[in-house]
């Protein structure tokens, strides 16, 4: 590895983002400014977060195929949402919303960028770490506290919100129209501090990047990660502020008796509401204008690290890099002007439908590219299945597969039609959801060796790959089906739903809740395989065990406190140097100039 | 900051090993703040713009007791600009002492807005029955927009009073740089220019004409 001591000037300038290495167990692992540790915190954030909200999706599954089964813990624990261990509709949709919001914010946001993006940013760009390591450390802990406020929706008097993770007004404004609780109160106050951790945490991402990239590392030389966390970090930057203000309005409307979102004459519960004025739509607008571009903050950085593993794994260089980056920032800026495909059904002017319909569409170019693209790379490469490369490849599949039911949902007349069916429940889990899991997925299994210094059990990995592929599959391939009858969404049971019944939709569900079963007891594998690798997996001496190419395998395992030993990398070349002729190995690290690749004479003749 | 570190700051690269926007990492910071921060305000102007187009908005309102108060109000938050813009050069030009005064006269007449400013909401509330949740003029949601968006702007221009402390404090003590002060200056306009937004279209466009 090529290096070069700090000179004065760099010193100096660097000295911003260094601090010394903590000595207490506090300043160390709790309250550390290192990003390092940030990212692992964020990570467990989110692995205890993933667990409950699978929980909760279990709950939603087993009321769907037994509306009156009873289940004696449930009723220990909530004794008014399931009396005697019935699960009763309004339980059913608040395990329906936590869930949601439980996944969306705290397990697709903070892993992808808080976790693998504050571990890794900093050091495959050649830093010591992000450019404000302090407000780094605030933002997880605000994101901690946010979490906390979610959960203590659970256990208030009332229980948890039931309005999806979306809180439509009026059903969320109007304390009336639900449980009287201050469940749906901790809820909302959960999301605004979740948007002031997260755009703070945005910011800090966009100076890193901009500012602390090593000598000779170019934009254009940048992993893909990279570009993606960039990405991810402006729509964060630009979207949570927005949703920050509407979450302010309707914690007014709940709380000091505004009428944003509360239009006149409402009646609830054969009472008239003393509101007038509001419009529930102006909800919809702001919460979409930020939902959109989060739907692209959870899936931009599984598109990176799968970029980054495809290339390494099939040992060639990503096909098209530029096109590659020149796509992530057209879906980044195209994410902004398409929030009304959310609102087709919310009543709005043809006219509007239509410009929002095309926008929809050409989301749908950038996200080729990316796609023909990745078997571009593939195409023809020494492919090495490892367990990271086959956690990509499922990326690419579950990709393509919600894609497909995004461009029919683009389209107004066909979403009318789907708009609250299972269709969609489909669409945005296979792409959003599952995809970006299987995103993180790559990412822990690639990075492991590096974080922890030791190998996880690469059979077990591909055992739970398989297991989890094709439950996946399982789970949403009939939902398209169910959304065809059409089965609505948020329906508690479907006793009584003659068409539903007729349709087979109880056998359907009773199949997907067996394989949603099957699919979380999988889960157990990989966090087992995952624990047992950090205290007891193979010791990996190796710095770089993948042969991959970017900074983070040119340093030891785990890395130092200050990654480059109070050192800055310099980078001579692009971040997908595979298979190269006449070098000594097939790849070349970016921190590697001409002479170490290629050897003394070839360097010298200019070959 | 030292001179290595303006010496790398003069030196735009988008080669790495530099800051290819030509400033430091705290006002980079502050400018993306800005921009994120002015996204919460547009959303909330934007929210009021919807309302009132939906709504029978009481215009004209004389507001409190005219639309004299809020031109005073606005002329002050005007000068505290001019007078940041007085400190930010002082320090730039090391005159610490002279940049300190500056940075104390911008943070008084920051208090003097908030002053008059909740002398005005006092006497909306109290005196003429306009509330968050009522008004006696016409549509509640007229006084929800007027108190939340002020009162965010109220909240952000107190916010910038005790962040000038700060910086005032700090950079008399050496602890703080000019390029800080320049930083806080920045925060400081950005409240400014949202009340700039704030005044044509809460108060001029509801305000009768004669």
């Amino acid at each position: 590895m090529t290096e070069v001591e700090v000179s004065p000037e760099v010193a100096e300038y660097t000295e911003v983002h260094r601090h010394p290495e903590p000595k207490g167990f506090w300043s160390k692992y709790i309250f550390s400014v290192d990003h390092k540790v940030i990212g692992i915190q964020y990570l467990l954030l989110a692995v205890v977060a993933v667990f409950v909200g699978m929980a909760l999706s279990l709950l939603v599954r087993l009321r769907l195929i037994c509306p009156e089964c009873s289940y004696p813990t449930l009723g220990t624990l909530f004794p008014v949402g399931a009396p005697e261990g019935v699960m009763t509709p309004e339980f059913y949709l608040a395990m329906l919303t936590m869930h949601g919001t439980v996944m969306v914010f705290m397990v697709l946001t903070t892993a992808p960028q808080g976790g693998f993006g504050n571990y890794f940013l900093p050091i495959q760009i050649g830093a010591a770490d992000m450019a404000f390591p302090r407000l780094n450390m605030l933002s997880f802990w605000t994101t901690f506290v946010s979490f906390l406020l979610l959960m203590a929706a659970f256990v208030v008097e009332g229980g948890a919100p039931q309005t999806g993770w979306t809180g439509y007004p009026p059903l969320s404004a109007v304390p009336e129209a639900t449980v009287q609780g201050i469940g749906q109160d901790l809820w909302l106050a959960s999301i605004a501090v979740f948007c002031i951790a997260s755009l703070l945490a945005a910011l800090n991402f966009i100076v890193t990047i901009l500012d602390l990239r090593a000598k000779g590392l170019t934009m254009m030389r940048l992993p893909l990660t990279c570009w993606t966390w960039f990405i991810t970090a402006i729509l964060g930057l630009l979207a949570f502020g927005v949703l920050l203000a509407a979450g302010v309005l309707l914690l007014m409307d709940r709380n000091v008796g505004t009428s944003f979102f509360v239009p006149g004459g409402l009646v609830v519960s054969d009472k008239q509401i003393d509101h007038s004025g509001g419009s529930p739509i102006l909800w919809q607008h702001l919460f979409w204008f930020f939902g959109h571009p989060e739907v692209y903050i959870a899936i931009l950085p599984g598109m990176g690290v799968t970029s980054h593993v495809l290339s390494t794994f099939a040992r060639k260089t990503v096909f098209g890099y530029r096109a590659m980056v020149y796509a992530v920032v057209a879906i980044g800026l195209l994410g902004f002007v398409v929030w009304g495909h959310h609102m087709f059904v919310s009543g709005m002017s043809p006219y509007s439908a239509f410009v929002f319909s095309i926008l929809t569409m050409c989301i749908g170019v950038p996200s080729a590219i990316k796609t023909f693209n990745w078997i571009g790379t593939m195409w023809g490469g020494k492919i090495r299945f490892t367990s990271p490369m086959l956690y990509s490849i499922g990326f690419v599949s579950l990709f393509v597969s919600g894609g497909i039911s995004g461009i029919f949902l683009g389209q107004p007349t066909i979403d009318l039609y789907f708009h609250d069916t299972y269709f969609v429940v489909a669409h945005f889990h296979l792409i959003m959801g599952v995809a970006a899991i299987f995103g993180m997925f790559a990412g822990l299994t690639f990075w492991f060796p590096k974080m922890f210094g030791r190998m996880m059990d690469e059979r077990l990995s591909k055992i739970h790959f398989w297991l989890t592929f094709i439950g996946v599959y399982a789970i949403f391939g009939p939902m398209h089906y169910l959304g065809m009858l059409p089965h609505p969404r948020r329906y508690a049971e479907i006793t009584g739903v003659d068409f539903l019944v007729e349709g087979g939709a109880a056998q359907l569900h009773l199949f997907i809740t067996v394989a949603a079963l099957l699919t979380v007891l999988a889960q157990f594998l990989f966090l087992y395989n995952f624990v047992k690798g950090i205290y007891a997996g193979k010791v990996c001496t190796d710095p770089n065990p993948w042969e991959a190419t970017t900074l983070e395998w040119a340093i030891s395992s785990p890395p130092p406190h200050d990654n480059f030993g109070g050192k800055v990398p310099h980078v001579y070349r692009g971040a997908y140097d595979f298979s190269l002729r006449g070098a000594k190995r097939d790849f070349a690290m970016q921190c590697n100039d001409d002479k170490a690749v290629y050897g003394e004479q070839s360097a010298a003749s200019g070959d | 900051m030292s001179d290595a570190h303006a010496a790398t700051v003069t030196q735009p690269t988008w080669q790495g090993g530099g800051t290819p926007l030509a400033v430091g990492h705290k006002k980079l910071g502050m400018w993306l703040f800005i921009m994120s921060d002015s996204l919460t305000f547009s959303a909330l102007l934007l929210s009021y713009s919807y309302v009132r187009v939906a709504n029978d908005w009481p215009t004209p309102f004389h507001f409190f007791p005219s639309i004299v108060f809020s031109t005073v109000m606005t002329l002050v938050l005007l000068t505290s600009s001019l007078t940041m813009v007085f400190a930010v050069s002082a320090a730039h030009h090391g005159a610490r002492r002279k940049a300190v005064k500056w940075i104390w006269w911008t943070a008084i007449f920051g208090s003097i807005f908030v002053l008059l400013h909740s002398y005005e909401w006092m006497h909306l509330m109290v005196d003429e029955g306009m509330y968050p949740w009522a008004n006696e003029y016409g549509t509640p949601v007229f006084g929800s927009t007027f108190f939340l968006i002020t009162g965010l702007h109220m909240f952000h221009v107190i916010t910038g009073v005790a962040y000038l402390a700060i910086v005032a404090l700090g950079y008399r003590r050496g602890k703080w740089l000019p390029e800080d002060v320049e930083v806080a200056g920045l925060y400081w306009h950005f409240v400014d220019l949202v009340w700039m937004f704030v005044f044509p279209l809460i108060y001029l466009l509801s305000t009768s004409v004669d």
